[in-house]
């Protein structure tokens, strides 16, 4: 739709048209600021934990377990220096792997993401359905945003609807 | 010929004084839409374009997708 709207404001005379092709979605994506009705509903991103730890490729095991759980965390993203998900850590690759090994060699590779975008009750209902316990967000490029948890997902979802609700009896 | 640009050079054009324009239907545009856009639907931009946006500034077009 936007290739045909910028070829016609061309030839209605107006001469620097751009026609921003990934559009709204990728905008929302990114985990940009956004505007309108819903804008304000919480997405994944506005509840997702920034502060669960991150580790290297060529780390060793032993000292990434003792971080995460002085952290008070049983997981870690891997990630490169521009924070791109790499991989995962989850309690079961911390628990089992040696001190000595590699994150590389026992991580879980390329594991599913969500985006910032995701409404909390999708993100409630899908981990729900999935049995996920928890879920990184990123941006479209592979930025690492946070960690979701679903107790944190279905808690947010449960506010909202006691929210609305309450709204929809009052109206 | 329009340009097809990127994320990062629509934020740049937007603050250069680009103009941004959502073409997508108005219900769609009044759920969320991009910070500072207008609405201007595809089938209205004959009617409306002329009156509504500066011909001497940027114009950025998106929808929802390249789809």
């Amino acid at each position: 739709m936007s290739p045909r709207a910028a070829w016609r404001l061309e030839s209605l005379g107006f001469t620097e048209v751009y026609d921003y092709v990934a559009g709204k979605q990728d905008w929302l994506a990114a985990g940009l600021p956004r505007e309108g009705e819903i804008a304000g509903l919480p997405r994944a991103a506005d509840i997702a934990r920034s502060d669960v730890p991150t580790c290297r490729l060529d780390e060793r095991v032993g000292k990434v377990r003792e971080r995460v759980h002085e952290a008070g965390w049983e997981e870690c993203v891997v990630v490169n220096d521009e924070r791109i998900v790499l991989g995962l850590l989850r309690a079961e690759e911390l628990g089992e792997a040696r001190d000595d090994e590699v994150v590389e060699d026992v991580m879980r590779p390329g594991p599913s993401t969500f985006r910032p975008h995701v409404h909390v009750e999708e993100m409630a209902r899908f981990m729900s359905r999935h049995d996920l316990d928890s879920s990184p967000v990123t941006t479209s490029d592979g930025v690492l945003v946070g960690m979701l948890l679903r107790k944190d997902a279905e808690a947010a979802a449960h506010r909202l609807h006691q929210q609305f609700g309450a709204e929809h009896e009052q109206g | 010929m329009p340009k097809e640009i990127g994320r990062r050079e629509v934020q740049r054009l937007l603050d250069d004084g680009g103009q941004l324009v959502e073409v997508l239907p108005r219900e769609e545009y009044e759920e969320e839409h991009l910070p500072g856009a207008v609405n201007i639907p595809l089938r209205s931009i004959d009617g409306e374009a002329p009156h509504r946006l500066d011909p001497s500034r940027p114009v950025i077009v998106y929808c929802w997708d390249s789809a």
